[in-house]
């Protein structure tokens, strides 16, 4: 029995209503992204790729088609429903990394878990917690605020946050915007790990050489998917930062 | 999520702007020291009066003779000799609820010992009358019902008399001339002090009231029947009781009104406690618009909080935050910030009010239900200030709320 994918969209449509214009973010469009995938979506400004990224993120619902998350038809959800889902099959990674200020990394590593139906001891918090930590690498800097890590470290923090409740989808939205190139490189190295372990990944980005990094690209413009290409020449983040390496001592010798 | 979780969560976000929070919470702080303050001093003052008049005795009903008119002539009370020893016996025989019955006359009199004199209130009661004042003895003890039978010649002497005429002298059983007539002391009553018209209680010479009728004044009417009733809910009933007989007795047709006054202990009470507790409700009132105000403190410091952390909000419903999950963090949020000022308030108020009554010698009395009333009142100035700021945070749009910059 083949497994059921992790997002299919059929048909989908979402129109705003601003005033006297209608704008048609996205226009029928149709999607099937598998479990295990690593999907990066791509577009100019105004190619609907952020209402697409809201509508797979469950934060915006399609004013016409179907959403199937995890086999959940989302599409007809309220908004506390959403929320659900949002907690417990979604992680988030936001561009501006969106860290609690004055919290430390523990607790926001905490935080969906704290919005769980499911009950756990504070203990339980706590190791979970850490464990997400461990696997970006940060479990040393549980204690620190987010004003006393670098951006990649931000960003770590925030992936950890995301994969707290085991989500069935880590959805990020241009994750390495904020971020210089080596540490851009940095995180797409994290995310290559997670997608090795099984993780479903979707990635919306306007940077060519960051969706190298993925499986698969998919291409939009005009609110209409226009390219869905697996990639043939696929970069691999621990290669890449050798190199920049070796590049780096060349200068110096 | 759990209560505890948000509850932990809204104490780290008010730590975060102490000085903010502090200065939030002084609106309701102010207010409620103002009212736990303003109450105890009211309280006093209504509890001062209270105990001169608890001092009258218990459960006191007074019978006068005469009643304010009669066919138009307005008579003065004790004048029109209407009560007779018989009337003061018919209702001791017939209202099983007056406990104690105790006729009254009143003269002024100069008395004398020795070289001293003096000129004092004479009161002739019966044995009962200590009982119905509450008036207990230093020394000695009352005359007896004997004494009032055969109108002995004893007599009990206020504290007063002891200073003003014996001096030093121990006067029990010594002899004590009114109006010429010897009196033996039988008992020295306790001090009692100033009555709540200014008059010295204590500057007076009581005696049975038929010595006094008899041996002193010449005559066979009463000034006044005293009455004690079993307990405060028989007050009216007894009243009612003794009207009927006094009616009866005095052969007074429907169509007639009385020929006595009857007064109970309720009225003086009321009457007097009436001022101050007027006086407290303006000055309660007056603080309550200082908590009204604080309470808008909040709401307005709430509103700045709920934009301020727009993001917050976003990125906690991103998460998985329902709509009410941000609404009971904010509201509990507002409602700690109140009820902490709340609590702050009692604690000063009560430091305030002991300071009042030590400086300015104003007796003041905290009252339980006033501390009680002003932690509710000031945790639902919280629920009810917080809410319109924490609804306005829960219908946030995620997607807008993490936009926000």
């Amino acid at each position: 029995m083949a497994m059921k994918p992790v997002i299919e969209l059929r048909n989908v449509d979402r129109t705003y209503a601003s005033g006297e214009v209608e704008v048609r973010a996205m226009r029928g469009v149709s999607l099937t992204i598998e479990a295990g995938e690593f999907v990066a979506i791509m577009g100019a400004s105004g190619s609907g790729k952020s209402t697409m990224m809201n509508t797979l993120g469950c934060l915006d619902r399609p004013t016409g088609g179907t959403y199937l998350l995890d086999g959940i038809d989302v599409s007809k959800l309220n908004r506390d429903e959403l929320a659900d889902i949002r907690n417990q099959k979604i992680g988030f990674v936001f561009q501006g990394f969106n860290l609690l200020s004055r919290t430390s990394a523990l607790e926001n590593v905490e935080l969906p878990m704290l919005y769980s139906h499911r009950r756990r001891t504070t203990k339980e918090l706590r190791e979970k917690a850490v464990a997400a930590l461990r696997i970006v690498g940060l479990a040393e800097r549980a204690s620190h605020y987010p004003n006393q890590l670098s951006g990649g470290q931000q960003q770590r923090v925030a992936i950890a946050r995301a994969l707290c409740n085991e989500p069935a989808l880590l959805l990020a939205d241009e994750p390495t915007g904020n971020l210089d190139s080596r540490t851009s490189i940095e995180i797409m190295g994290v995310f290559q790990e997670l997608n090795d372990k099984g993780i479903t990944i979707v990635m919306v980005t306007h940077e060519l050489d960051i969706a190298h990094y993925t499986k698969r690209n998919i291409i939009m413009r005009d609110g209409v998917v226009v390219d869905d290409l697996p990639l043939g020449k696929r970069l691999f983040a621990t290669e890449e930062l050798r190199k920049l390496e070796e590049a780096h001592e060349a200068v110096h010798l | 999520m759990k209560l505890t979780a948000t509850f932990l969560m809204a104490l780290r976000a008010l730590r975060r702007n102490k000085l903010r929070t502090a200065l939030t919470m002084l609106g309701i702080i102010i207010g409620v020291l103002a009212v736990i303050a303003m109450v105890a001093m009211g309280n006093g003052a209504t509890s001062q009066v209270e105990g001169q008049i608890a001092a009258l005795g218990q459960n006191v009903i007074l019978i006068f003779s005469g009643s304010f008119t009669q066919g138009g002539v307005r008579a003065g009370w004790n004048n029109a000799g209407t009560l007779k020893i018989e009337d003061a016996e018919a209702i001791k025989r017939e209202v099983p609820d007056a406990v104690a019955v105790s006729p009254e006359v009143k003269t002024q009199n100069q008395v004398g010992a020795g070289n001293q004199n003096w000129f004092t209130n004479v009161q002739g009661e019966s044995p009962d009358y200590f009982g119905i004042r509450n008036w207990e003895f230093a020394e000695g003890g009352s005359f007896s019902d004997q004494d009032v039978r055969s109108a002995n010649k004893v007599a009990v002497i206020g504290q007063t008399i002891v200073t003003q005429v014996y001096g030093n002298d121990d006067p029990l059983g010594q002899i004590l001339r009114v109006k010429g007539v010897p009196f033996t002391i039988v008992g020295v009553l306790v001090s009692k002090g100033l009555s709540v018209m200014g008059q010295d209680q204590d500057d007076v010479v009581i005696m049975p009231y038929t010595s006094a009728m008899k041996r002193l004044m010449g005559v066979t009417n009463l000034r006044s029947i005293n009455v004690q009733a079993v307990s405060p809910d028989k007050i009216q009933s007894v009243q009612d009781k003794i009207t009927q007989i006094l009616r009866q007795r005095h052969n007074i047709t429907s169509d007639n009104s009385d020929d006595f006054t009857i007064h109970n202990q309720q009225e003086f009470t009321d009457a007097a406690t009436a001022t101050s507790r007027v006086l407290t409700i303006l000055v309660v009132s007056i603080a309550s618009v200082s908590l009204l105000v604080g309470g808008i403190g909040i709401m307005n410091i709430m509103l700045v909080s709920v934009t301020e952390r727009t993001r917050e909000i976003g990125i906690r419903m991103a998460v998985g935050a329902h709509g009410k999950d941000i609404l009971l963090q904010f509201l509990i949020e507002a409602t700690s910030l109140s009820s902490m000022g709340g609590i702050i308030g009692i604690v000063l108020g009560i430091g305030a009010s002991k300071l009042i009554s030590m400086f300015a010698q104003w007796p003041t009395l905290v009252s339980p239900l006033s501390v009680v009333l002003s932690f509710m009142f000031s945790a639902c100035v919280g629920i009810f200030f917080g809410f319109y700021p924490a609804k306005k945070a829960a219908a946030l749009d995620p997607i807008e709320a993490l936009r926000y910059e």
